[in-house]
């Protein structure tokens, strides 16, 4: 039996790694990339929590969340990636410091 | 046994994922993600959900990947994008936000190991349930969580929607501002 706190040290390592990419990366690709390692990080949690939950009966709970998250990220990512195609047409670039044009 | 499988998958979790972040080149670090999803993939099959570990290859790995590596390839431009993007990110100018994850994380690691949690002896007795079928699931699914199906199937179609809009308002948006200055 795996213990549960390696389970969660896993899922918060995880999390803090797409976290620190969100912030640290000014490519829109690569801040993408790091949505998706946190969402792994969540969907782990839940995987988790349904193997370890007491009762028989709630057990599949954790994989139905994790369809309906694998659903959100595919539906985030489609969408984000469009977000890529529109931003790279209109200049050229990926960098999100450069989008200023609200502030100015 | 299964301690030790679960250990090395992971650190391959955990070293690929940093990879990924730390990447240059948009391929490489896709190529590191593909490894996570593996790793994240087996940890589920260890964790007894088969299911979700197939999904987890199929959807993540396959589809999504598939629009990462699509999207890369329309937009890379070879050397021109890798000298932009080493230009973009040094780890010295990134060193704020990795000082302010690194104190999160310490935070979570107090509250997981620190906090006065009985999570692990209460569930020592529980390990004992079966392995979760695709039969189980679609049971759940179809019966008290009908709504859920629904709810996603709505939100992939407006994500379609979407995604459509965005994408083809590029070739209407130069025009219309045309027309609209021709007009002024």
């Amino acid at each position: 039996m795996i213990p549960l706190s390696w389970i969660f040290f896993l899922s918060l390592s995880l999390f803090t790694i797409g976290i620190f990419g969100v912030l640290a990366r000014r490519n829109l690709l690569f801040i993408l990339i790091s949505l998706e390692l946190m969402l792994n990080a969540v969907v782990l949690l839940f995987i988790a929590g349904s193997r370890y939950h007491p009762t028989s009966i709630a057990n599949s709970d954790g994989q139905i969340m994790y369809i309906l998250i694998l659903t959100l990220a595919a539906s985030e990512i489609a969408i984000g990636l469009s977000l890529v195609i529109h931003m790279y047409r209109q200049h050229h670039h990926l960098d999100i410091d450069k989008l200023n044009q609200l502030r100015d | 046994m299964i301690d030790n499988l679960f250990l090395i998958s992971a650190a391959v979790i955990l070293i690929s994922a940093l990879l990924t972040i730390t990447a240059h080149n948009v391929v490489h670090a896709l190529l590191y993600l593909v490894v996570t999803m593996l790793a994240v993939s087996m940890v589920f099959f260890l964790l007894g959900a088969s299911f979700a570990a197939a999904l987890q290859i199929i959807v993540y790995a396959g589809a999504i990947m598939v629009l990462f590596i699509f999207v890369t390839m329309m937009l890379h431009q070879g050397e021109k994008s890798l000298a932009q993007e080493r230009h973009l990110f040094h780890f010295s100018t990134s060193i704020g936000a990795f000082i302010l994850t690194l104190i999160l994380f310490c935070e979570l690691i107090f509250i997981l190991f620190f906090m006065p949690l009985d999570i692990d002896n209460a569930l020592t007795h529980t390990y004992h349930s079966e392995f979760i079928s695709v039969k189980q699931i679609g049971k759940q699914l179809y019966g008290p969580y009908s709504l859920l199906v629904v709810i996603s199937a709505m939100m992939l179609l407006s994500a379609l929607i979407t995604a459509i809009h965005i994408s083809k308002s590029a070739h209407i948006l130069p025009k219309t501002t045309k027309n609209q200055e021709a007009k002024l």
